[in-house]
């Protein structure tokens, strides 16, 4: 089943090529991964989903806990996580232009950019929501798209907070807090 | 105090006591040599090839417990390390490795020796650094430490630009927080010890992680106070006196039949410091049938990795093991023990063969000494393992998991340095001694009296042996014709040795040579057709106790 695992980990350079790295040395496929600077500017979260069945992910979040950069890991609960991916759409767009912008809107998609032949949306959501908005919009002809990895937080006041880092990391002159 | 990069390289090794490393030098790493030289307080033994300097400090960390240092230059200094650190991964070792860079402004432009073993050694070392900023250098050392000797211990490589190692920065005296420690569960260790109180068969396994924790006397406390039986892999030799009443042998693979049987009626396993390696278990699944395991280990992520364990208990070893001595009875378990009585001693389940007879020989020459032994990997490593009765922890020291062919000599280098008192000998065939034997040179150049065994049967005896069984006897690749003369190459080293073709002559050469003050070679000379019995066929999906049939 789909996994969705969040990590937070020290902001050193390379971090996210150990986490990447060790995906794919045990064996193991990321479906999507995000990464971005947390509210604590030497932390970062990650973001990875992969297929995989109870045993692999226990063993997978064990693996990954054991990079020393990394401070937490959680596998999220898929029914009280809130979930969104971004996806930016290049749709063309010749008379058919208004008939686009008004399914866009079902989907709360903004356009970004309009030329005289083109348009870029954005439409955020779950994958579900993105498959079906590149399915309506397929028929119109997309030039091309890129799509984001899934970013996820668990709802309600549970959260991935660190109090004291495992080890004392260098700090970095762009990472100090101002 | 201002001091250069490379001035606090060394003072972060002093404040850590580190007084020998290995190593060998090369342009982007001069600054720490020049350094290194200057402060008179670290001995740096130059060994002939960057992998023997990697091996010695592993050797040098599995004899002491302390951590090992190696240095290397950049580029080809750099990757010449990998093996020995990729040896030190995968048997837990804390290696520190220090790499030269290039400047910091050629970084990415394929300098001249420019290789960026920060992304090769990732997946092969506990984690490494390179240090871009000098203002980082000491912490990052300091850190690099405590990440290799804490938790499960592993190799840590610090990669350091030439012009890190020359700026000039403020340096002070510093310690780290300490790294919290794990500690076990207590309510799980009441449930491993119910479990054990009412085991019928219960064996315990003694691996590599109880040397690493120094548990060993904590493991011998548990299991005398228990009466159980104890079976060791090739890592935990040594943990367990090999003459105590309660020690099966070796199991495993090739290992002996009283302790892979011992494992098959087994009801209760309870596995210390193991990670149930493929070359230990064989066939996972047929392993656990009917059993339940309870595993101690220091790394969360063993437990139910490659076997599914009943109950996995992590954290502090030696805690672990008080506590279960504390929570669990002594119990009635004859039965158990006669029935592991009736099955054939060690001493009659090692073929037929001549190979073990000489290693045989060596255990009245060795017992009750303080000695080191290191091997290569194969037929000799197997044989050392099953017939050598090693007494202590840190006695017996091997490549286990990565098994590198070439180990033994430069980690025994490693070995005597980090314990003179102790009488070293190296045991390699004759493959592997081919691949590092150039660290003669070391020996000779420091006079470091460390015993060199060689036996030879003119082949890759462990891959004649597989080629035997698995491949119908269509031999490729596996003779050294023309027959080394190993005590020649010793002697172009200015190293005195001998040829042995008996247990006896071996024995005394030994028993000679350890009164030397000075290296010493030994060649062995036995037939090919030695096999290393008992041989469980690996990937079989039967239990590690179905042996192959060498006897036609």
């Amino acid at each position: 089943m789909e996994q969705i695992i969040s990590i937070v980990v020290q902001n050193q350079p390379g971090v996210l090529m150990r986490v990447a790295g060790l995906f794919s040395r045990r064996g193991y496929n990321i479906d999507s991964l995000a990464v971005g600077t947390t509210q604590t500017p030497e932390l970062s979260r990650m973001t990875v989903t992969m297929e995989a069945d109870e045993p692999t992910i226990i063993q997978v979040v064990k693996q990954i806990a054991k990079l020393p950069e990394v401070e937490k890991v959680k596998v999220l609960p898929p029914a009280s996580s809130a979930k969104r991916s971004m996806a930016m759409v290049k749709v063309h767009a010749g008379e058919k232009r208004i008939e686009i912008l008004r399914l866009a809107e079902v989907f709360r998609a903004h356009a970004v950019d309009v030329t005289g032949e083109s348009l870029i949306f954005l439409v955020t959501g779950d994958d579900a929501k993105l498959a079906a908005f590149v399915n309506v919009m397929r028929d119109y002809g997309i030039s091309e798209m890129v799509q984001t990895g899934l970013v996820a937080l668990e709802r309600g006041d549970e959260h991935l907070g660190v109090e004291e880092s495992r080890y004392e990391w260098p700090v970095f002159e762009e990472n100090k807090a101002v | 105090m201002k001091l250069t990069g490379a001035e606090i390289m060394v003072k972060c090794l002093a404040e850590e006591g580190v007084d020998t490393i290995f190593g060998y030098p090369g342009g982007a790493i001069l600054p720490f040599y020049d350094a290194i030289r200057a402060s008179g307080t670290i001995q740096h033994i130059l060994t002939a090839h960057e992998q023997g300097a990697t091996h010695a400090a592993d050797g040098y960390a599995r004899a002491t417990g302390k951590i090992g240092v190696c240095v290397a230059t950049s580029g080809p200094g750099a990757t010449n390390l990998v093996t020995g650190l990729a040896t030190a991964f995968l048997d837990s070792i804390p290696v520190i490795a220090f790499t030269g860079q290039v400047n910091k402004s050629l970084i990415g432009h394929d300098a001249f020796q420019e290789v960026d073993i920060t992304s090769i050694t990732m997946p092969i070392t506990k984690h490494n650094f390179l240090v871009k900023d000098p203002a980082h250098l000491a912490q990052t050392i300091r850190l690099a430490i405590q990440i290799a000797k804490s938790g499960r211990p592993g190799p840590v490589l610090i990669d350091v630009p030439r012009d890190v190692q020359t700026a000039t920065i403020e340096y002070t005296v510093d310690k780290l927080r300490p790294v919290r420690e794990v500690m076990p569960d207590q309510k799980l260790v009441d449930k491993a010890c119910e479990v054990i109180n009412n085991a019928k068969r219960p064996v315990m396994i003694i691996g590599g992680g109880v040397i690493n924790a120094n548990g060993e006397y904590d493991a011998m406390h548990l299991c005398e106070k228990l009466h159980i039986p104890v079976v060791s892999t090739l890592m935990g030799l040594g943990a367990i006196s090999a003459y105590r009443s309660l020690f099966l042998g070796l199991t495993g693979l090739h290992g002996h039949e009283k302790a892979n049987n011992a494992i098959r009626e087994a009801d209760v396993i309870l596995a210390v410091g193991t990670r149930f390696n493929d070359r230990v278990t064989g066939d996972a699944k047929n392993y656990t049938q009917g059993k339940h395991i309870i595993h101690l280990d220091i790394d969360p992520a063993e437990v139910d990795k490659n076997v599914s364990t009943g109950l996995g208990i992590t954290g502090n070893m030696n805690i672990t093991l008080n506590l279960l001595e504390k929570g669990t009875k002594e119990h009635n378990l004859d039965e158990w023990w006669n029935l592991i009585e009736s099955w054939p001693s060690n001493d009659e389940d090692c073929g037929s063969a001549e190979a073990p007879a000489f290693f045989k020989a060596l255990n009245p020459v060795i017992k009750d000494k303080d000695y080191v032994i290191t091997t290569d990997v194969g037929q000799h490593q197997m044989w050392a393992a099953q017939n050598l009765r090693i007494q202590f922890a840190r006695q017996f020291i091997s490549s286990g998991g990565l098994g590198t062919m070439g180990f033994g000599l430069p980690a025994a280098i490693g070995a005597k340095l980090a314990r003179p008192e102790a009488k070293v000998m190296s045991i390699s065939g004759d493959g592997g001694f081919k691949m590092t034997g150039s660290e003669l040179f070391t020996l000779a150049q420091y006079n470091i009296p460390v015993i060199a065994i060689v036996i030879n049967n003119t082949g890759l005896g462990m891959i004649r042996q597989l080629q035997t069984v698995f491949f119908e006897e269509r031999f490729m690749a596996c003779e050294l014709s023309p027959c080394t003369d190993f005590v020649k190459y010793a002697g172009a080293f200015g190293i005195a040795g001998e040829h042995v073709s008996t247990p006896e002559a071996l024995a005394s050469a030994v028993e000679k040579a350890m009164e030397m003050n000075a290296p010493y070679l030994i060649e062995v000379n036995i037939g090919r057709d030695n096999m290393v019995e008992p041989m469980v066929a690996s990937g079989s999906d039967k239990f590690i106790n179905s042996y192959v049939n060498f006897k036609k």
